[in-house]
């Protein structure tokens, strides 16, 4: 397969930050590259340097085989775009914001009616044109911005965590029409994320990138077969917990995690998933709370570590689960290793990796 | 008090509505050389605005402070300073252009630039900074990308326009320092109005003033009602 885009010895600092370091990376014609890695990995930086809208510091980066550099910068942006994690839209309809692009391209009228109008449908938004793209909601702005970038049919497509802070109905939307580009189209995408499964599931090949340097790369089922050392290290979470999720009626999920213990989460997802939960959006109590949330577990004190103004509790129940409170509950609640509590949290507290 | 007060109103909306020839006259001079100096002022402050709000550099800083500065700058002292600039021994007195509507057009865009500048500044500054990113993403060059922050100001920059030149037509200062009030010739609304009014003449000072605060709030009630129909 030939290469499209490739990024040489690519090293970025803000002032004393290091956010990349001597990234190697090339991207393959009509495959689909995930760069997998936790918030802060340098993943939105490497993308912008794609973009042509970031310099790096040092390094090179080559399209079709040609550097880039500020004489040919403009029409390099011309064949790549990007959608980002945060929506960005122009302050004017739907199909404005969608022909922008199509407009800088020279495209007629008609030709640029027809371009909307197919991407709309794509992204399931037909009949969108009119309306104010700002007063959609977030998970229709994003399906939107999908869009607009699918119409350029540019020959890199690089997407910032499309899914993120969206509701499950549109991440399955735009999931699908990754999907059906990917496969039917063979559009050349690269996608940050820091889901697991979407890198999995989406994805022809995955990038895992730690601290602004690419660890590991290789097929899905590579990095994902058993817990390499720095799959390991990017789930360096607490509380990750991996099962078999089944969908509810009432919309939400139920994950058996090993030992009897089921966790529900505010997500749409069938089948293996790996999910965290924050210590510090766990409620401890030393008896039952009468409250909304699905998720009560009764366990056992086994570990307790300071942490000054807070303190990190390690409770047995059927798993290990970590929960942080303030040193004040702690003493308080004259609570000890082996005392029996009771673990409260949300269904909505349940992130999926 | 009261009574010359009610008299003076009433023969003012007689001179309106009749047409008087000296209201027109007047009110014409002071919208064509206010709107002359909004524009001349927009000429050379939205380039400098889409600058101080889009690149980052050395002394951009000292820049903004310096036209935040000048928002204050008192109109009589501005005055007398470009009266110097212009009279016969100034500068540019060989241009012949002290008292004469030249002179006040140039002396009102000097005025209002810092008002220009600054709004647009600020509100160019307030837009989503990756606006300019995501139109680059989309193909554009540095200045289309530029033209697609201006165009997501527009609102603002609309606003700033507005501001200054409400500012240029109810200024006193500059045009009387570098106009001189000459009937026939440089008079116009605010110049007019303290002079009648010293001369006791109250009723042509009284329909100047409702004249000139027509023309501010029919304006500025004219750009709200069409940018609410816009959103």
């Amino acid at each position: 397969m030939k290469t499209i885009m490739e990024l040489k010895n690519i090293d970025k600092t803000y002032g004393n930050i290091t956010a990349l370091k001597q990234v190697n990376l090339g991207i393959l014609e009509g495959e689909v590259l995930s760069i997998l890695g936790p918030n802060g990995s340098g993943k939105t930086t490497l993308l912008r340097i794609m973009a042509c809208i970031e310099k790096p510091t040092s390094g090179e980066m080559r399209f079709n085989g040609v550097k880039v550099d500020q004489g040919n910068i403009n029409k390099v942006r011309l064949k790549t775009t990007m959608v980002f994690q945060k929506t960005a839209l122009f302050n004017t309809s739907v199909y404005k914001n969608i022909a922008y692009g199509l407009h800088l391209r020279e495209y007629s009228k008609k030709e640029t009616d027809k371009k909307v109008k197919e991407a709309l449908k794509t992204v399931q938004l037909e009949g969108y044109e009119k309306r104010p793209a700002k007063k959609l909601s977030g998970g229709e702005q994003q399906r939107v911005a999908l869009a607009r970038a699918l119409t350029l049919d540019t020959d890199v497509l690089l997407l910032d965590e499309p899914t993120a802070n969206i509701d499950p109905k549109n991440v399955s939307i735009i999931e699908e029409a990754l999907t059906w580009l990917g496969k039917e189209k063979k559009t050349t995408m690269v996608i940050a994320t820091h889901n697991m499964f979407q890198a999995e599931t989406l994805t022809t090949r995955v990038a895992l990138l730690l601290g602004g340097k690419i660890a590991q790369i290789g097929a899905p089922k590579e990095i994902f077969r058993g817990p390499p050392e720095s799959l390991a290290s990017f789930a360096r979470l607490e509380n990750v917990f991996s099962g078999t999720s089944r969908i509810l009626q009432e919309g939400t999920s139920v994950i058996n995690v090993e030992n009897g213990v089921q966790i529900e989460a505010a997500l749409r997802k069938s089948g293996k998933v790996t999910v965290f939960v924050r210590p510090e959006d766990i409620i401890l109590s030393k008896k039952t709370v009468a409250s909304s949330a699905r998720n009560v577990f009764k366990g056992k004190i086994v570990e307790i570590s300071d942490f000054g103004p807070v303190v990190k509790l390690k409770v047995d129940a059927g798993k290990e689960i970590i929960v942080q409170i303030t040193k004040r509950s702690f003493i308080e609640m004259k609570l000890n290793v082996g005392s029996t509590v009771f673990l409260t949290f949300k269904a909505s507290s349940v992130h999926l990796i | 008090m009261g009574n010359e007060i009610i008299d003076g109103l009433i023969k003012a909306l007689q001179l309106i509505f009749s047409g008087d020839p000296t209201v027109m006259e007047i009110s014409g001079r002071s919208i064509l050389v206010s709107t002359s100096a909004t524009m001349l002022s927009v000429l050379w402050g939205l380039p400098v605005a889409t600058i101080l709000g889009l690149k980052r550099f050395r002394g951009r800083f000292i820049l903004k402070g310096f036209f935040n500065a000048m928002l204050g700058i008192p109109t009589v002292a501005l005055g007398l300073f470009l009266y110097l600039f212009f009279s016969n021994a100034g500068p540019i007195g060989f241009l012949h252009l002290l008292y004469s509507p030249p002179a006040m057009i140039i002396g009102q865009a000097i005025l209002i630039t810092p008002i220009t500048v600054s709004f647009i500044t600020s509100t160019i500054e307030s837009i989503d900074p990756e606006i300019k990113d995501l139109a680059k993403t989309l193909g554009a060059s540095e200045t289309e990308a530029s033209i697609a922050v201006l165009k997501e100001s527009m609102n603002g920059v609309v606003l700033a326009v507005t501001a200054s030149f409400n500012r240029a037509i109810a200024e006193l200062g500059v045009v009387l320092m570098v106009g001189g009030n000459i009937a026939g010739f440089t008079s116009v609304l605010t110049t007019t109005i303290a002079l009648e009014t010293n001369k006791g003449n109250i009723e042509l000072s009284i329909a100047l003033a409702i004249i000139l605060l027509l023309i501010v709030s029919v304006l500025s009630t004219s750009i709200n009602l069409i940018q609410r129909r816009k959103e």
